[in-house]
Formats: structure tokens, C-alpha cells, sequence
């Protein structure tokens, strides 16, 4: 199953791109989606367990997702 | 409630202005600006991006639950993306309520859960011409309960 990742700050510089596509297999979970990230050419810059977001809200790793969901890799936030 | 995203200049006293009520004994205005120095380095602006999407109900869920959590406040909040000069306001969060000390708390609740979890970067300029992201924390899903 396809899907496309965003991308955010460090993490988007560390991977060359703001949106990625990658291939899961059926059930997938976020774990998934970090293995076929960390994967890719400048991933090492990715913490072994990143913040993970899908459909706009954190999600652990066992949360599902489908081809449908937006899921977005999430830096160490800096707001304030 | 009110909190926005906003690429232009805070309005802090507009912020102050829409909490205001003749029941609040107490208006309290928070603004965080861009230091001039950060870790000992000279910097001369602050980049500010966002997930904004998430980010804009992130920061909407923060205002209500300080809403709900200290009863009688009203809050509003904004904060800024895009470049920001040494000065200017990247974030105001402003709280009415009948009495000081659960403003004081409202207000404080407000800006640690806005550190803690609204998917806003910056990447600091400094003065030698160089720029680096900023990263407050490891960036381990750990940092945040939701997220385990």
C-alpha cells in the first residue's frame, strides 16, 4: 500500500524532501511508516522512535494507517 | 475562545481587548518575543514554520482545555510563522478572569502546552551568518504521553 509522508524542519532537510512516499504492507502501523523512513539516504538523523502524527494528532506507534490517513513525522517542537 | 496561526504582526492589545469583560477583575497579556542571544550565540531573526493545519487545532484544543480547566477564564491565543526579526512577537496568549491567580495559571498552562506540543519550528539567523534549527527536545515519541 502507498503512502505519501510529510516532512517538517530538520527532518525535511535531513531527508531532502517535505513529502516522501513509501511502500507498507497491509496493516500497517506508524512503526511501519518510521521503518521504511529510517530506511532512506539521511534518515540516521531521525531518533529511533520520532513523533508521529495521523490525521493531525499524535499517534503511537501501534496506531494503524491506511493509505487514506495523513501521517506526518513530527521534529522536537520549538513554538513559543 | 480564540487562537489563530497568523503570518503577520501580533496584535497583543486586540487580543487583551477580546478577553476583556466587566466581570474580569483580572486581564492578563503574555508575549514571547526573539531574543538577541540564544546559548551564548548573536542571533539576528527567528524563522518560525508550522504543520499548520494540525497546528492551528493543536493551539485551539490548548485555549479550550484552559478554558475548561480553570473555570470563568476566557483565553485567547496566537502565534506567528514566518521570518521575525530580535523584538518582534512570535506568540501572545491573553486570559480574563475574575481573579489573578487563575489567570496567572490559565496563562502559564497555555504557553507550557504551546512548548510542549503545537508542531511549530524555528530555525534561528545568527549574527555571523549562519542558521540552525532549534530543537528543545529528542524528539523521542516518549516526550509525549499521547504519543506512546
Amino acid at each position: 500500500m502507498p503512502l505519501r509522508v510529510l516532512l517538517f524542519a530538520s527532518y525535511a532537510d535531513a531527508l531532502g524532501a517535505s513529502e516522501v512516499d513509501v511502500t507498507l504492507p497491509a496493516n500497517a502501523t506508524v512503526r511501519d511508516v518510521v521503518a521504511q523512513l529510517r530506511a532512506r539516504g539521511g534518515a540516521e538523523r531521525l531518533p529511533p522512535a520520532p513523533l508521529v502524527a495521523v490525521n493531525q494528532r499524535y499517534a503511537g506507534p501501534d496506531t494503524p494507517v491506511s493509505e487514506r490517513d495523513e501521517v506526518a513525522v513530527i521534529p522536537p517542537v520549538a513554538g513559543g | 475562545m480564540r487562537s489563530a496561526i497568523v503570518d503577520r504582526a501580533l496584535d497583543p492589545a486586540g487580543l487583551a481587548a477580546a478577553v476583556s469583560a466587566p466581570d474580569c477583575g483580572a486581564v492578563l497579556l503574555f508575549v514571547g518575543a526573539v531574543r538577541e542571544t540564544n546559548d551564548g550565540r548573536e542571533v539576528s531573526g527567528i524563522e518560525y514554520t508550522a504543520y499548520r493545519p494540525m497546528a492551528e487545532r493543536e493551539l485551539a484544543d490548548i485555549v479550550r482545555e484552559a478554558e475548561a480547566r480553570f473555570a470563568g477564564a476566557r483565553v485567547a491565543a496566537e502565534h506567528r510563522v514566518g521570518a521575525l526579526a530580535v523584538g518582534e512577537a512570535s506568540v501572545a496568549i491573553a486570559v480574563g478572569h475574575g481573579h489573578r491567580g487563575a489567570a496567572y495559571d490559565a496563562s502559564r498552562y497555555v504557553i507550557e502546552e504551546v512548548k510542549r506540543r503545537l508542531p511549530v519550528w524555528k530555525r534561528e539567523r545568527y549574527a555571523d551568518g549562519t542558521r540552525e534549527w532549534v530543537h528543545a527536545g529528542t524528539g523521542a515519541a516518549s516526550a509525549l504521553p499521547g504519543a506512546r
